[in-house]
């Protein structure tokens, strides 16, 4: 069986600031340089390292919101990074929850999560809300459905986000360090709904900085380091026993 | 968390009630200072105006309530005109402006022509004064003897303005697009909506509400520039007003047209303020840290 999604040679480089252009050794910066990955059906593969290591660029090229350079992002056996292809259509069927929440600030919690079902998905008004008020009362803010996002706190406005990414029932979920802008308090709401949503059998690819979270619910772990993937593993054997130094180094790094 | 939280029962210490009376007494004191400073500048003013020795002759050439009275009808059917083309100019330069904002951004190749197109125009008419397109369109235009053109002075007049203001409210609203953040858009297409779906639900409501302030600042200077239409002929309440003056060489008219355009004008931009200070988009408004009273 075909992994649900395969990265095969994926490279991507962002183009040199225009003031640098052609001044020795400020050439385009190769931000991730031929990744392998595979994350398995009902899976959770964690992205872990530095901050500019390419986790976000990762996920990022995975959700067709930037262009990869060479290589194939294959989605159920697809190549999605053929320009022939309908990007709409591809992300559609992916759920993106990012750092900053990203939820639209002139819309209630409701419209925020029904917008995608009704404009993608073409489901009927009163459908929609049915389906985005039960995704709602699952992520425990069925309350809070009328409010707008700037009347919610960090954590519950990252968890509307998560709806949000839900409700049309992507195959994949996509997390970039979605607890980073969170006030620490706040944090622990959100990782158990993901704890959770991993207990349910969803397919995540997760960027993040929280060990403790990688270690709970993660089925691969991987160390990215200068866009290439330095070590893969098991989270025992990548947090626990790493066998490379920059590794080591890294998660000593967090420890302290 | 399950101990009862409620605020203890507080009476104020002496130390709070000192500094109370303090902030009391100075505030009495600025008061104080405020009053007679004013007292001194306005019988300044007074003084200054009324000692004048043209000031008797002024007051009857300017503030002549006869005059004002007799010329008011006239003016006021005038203002009727500049109300009709502001409205009117207003609604069609806002919709053609929002139009040419947002087809500056789209992609699609078939319109590029008409994107150039939008480009030079709107760098034309933002650096052409508004009194010359008037004079070009109210005297070249009739000149071409197009059969299907209005030849009346209002609609010519209407015409320059729209086509003036139209390239200042493009650029307002271009403003408003470039203002909402990239990641607004990368969530609703990383959903899976579309470039023109994503500009109209999540783009545009954002961008025009981010350029309330310098959209109704521009709205409410095309409800002054439409008296710009009195060049043209058209009897609009400046027109109005100039042809009471003339033979009487009492200038009245022009101040009671005027005020009547500072009445219109004058609720609008208090309401823009009013609007301006409201701030986030729940309908509590969250409450935001103001600096306006740090000591």
């Amino acid at each position: 069986m075909t992994a649900l999604l395969s990265l095969r040679g994926v490279r991507k480089t962002y183009p040199a600031p225009a003031a640098a252009r052609g001044r020795a050794g400020e050439e385009a910066r190769v931000v991730l340089d031929d990744i392998d990955l595979d994350v398995d059906r009902h899976r959770c593969v964690v992205l872990i390292g530095a901050s500019g290591s390419g986790k976000s660029t990762l996920l990022r090229v995975v959700n067709l919101l930037d262009e990869i350079d060479d290589g194939q992002i294959l989605l159920d056996g697809q190549d999605v990074a053929d320009p022939r292809l309908d990007a709409n259509a591809v992300r559609a069927r992916m759920g993106m929850v990012f750092q900053a929440y990203n939820l639209f600030p002139h819309m209630r919690v409701l419209d925020n999560v029904t917008l995608a079902l009704r404009l993608v998905h073409r489901r009927p008004r009163e459908e929609a809300d049915a389906a985005a008020v039960e995704m709602l009362r699952r992520v425990g803010l069925a309350h809070k459905a009328t409010a707008y996002p700037d009347q919610l706190s960090g954590g519950e406005q990252q968890r509307a986000a998560i709806a949000r990414a839900l409700v049309h029932g992507p195959e994949l979920l996509l997390l970039d360090e979605v607890t980073s802008a969170l006030d620490p308090e706040l944090v622990g709401e959100v990782l158990d709904l993901l704890a959770e949503l991993r207990g349910e059998g969803r397919t995540m690819l997760v960027a993040t900085h929280e060990m403790g979270f990688a270690r709970r619910v993660a089925d691969e772990v991987c160390y990215l380091h200068d866009g290439q993937v330095h070590e893969r593993g098991t989270p025992e054997q990548v947090l626990g026993d790493p066998q490379r130094e920059r590794t080591r180094t890294f998660l000593s790094r967090l420890a302290s | 968390m399950s101990e009862t939280t409620g605020a203890r029962p507080w009476s104020p210490s002496p130390l709070a009630l000192e500094r109370a009376a303090f902030r009391r007494a100075q505030r009495r004191r600025s008061g104080l200072v405020a009053l007679v400073s004013t007292a001194l500048v306005v019988t300044a003013v007074v003084l200054v105006v009324v000692g004048a020795p043209g000031w008797e002759r002024a007051r009857t050439a300017f503030f002549d309530p006869e005059n004002a009275w007799a010329a008011l009808p006239a003016i006021l059917e005038g203002l009727w005109l500049n109300l009709r083309v502001w409205v009117i100019a207003g609604t069609v330069g806002t919709l053609l402006g929002l139009a040419l904002a947002v087809l500056r951004t789209s992609r699609i190749p078939a319109l590029f022509p008409v994107r150039a197109l939008a480009i030079g125009y709107i760098d034309l008419f933002r650096g052409v004064p508004v009194l010359l397109v008037l004079y070009l369109v109210g005297f070249a235009l009739p000149a071409l003897r197009l059969e299907w053109l209005p030849t009346s002075s209002a609609f010519l007049g209407a015409l320059a303005i729209v086509l003036t203001y139209t390239a200042y409210l493009a650029e307002v609203f271009r403003a408003g697009i470039e203002s909402v953040h990239p990641s607004q858009v990368a969530a609703a297409r990383s959903l899976g909506l579309s470039r023109a779906q994503s500009m109209r639900t999540v783009v545009l409501p954002q961008a025009v509400r981010n350029v309330t302030a310098p959209l109704a600042n521009n709205l409410i200077s095309l409800q002054k520039d439409s008296g710009l239409i009195s060049v043209l002929g058209a009897v609009d309440a400046i027109r109005a007003a100039q042809i009471a003056t003339t033979g009487t060489y009492n200038f009245t008219p022009y101040v009671v047209a005027g005020l009547l355009f500072f009445l219109v004008s004058f609720p609008l931009t208090r309401a823009v303020d009013a609007y301006q200070r409201r701030r986030g988009w729940g309908r509590s408004l969250a409450t935001v840290t103001g600096g306006g009273d740090i000591r």
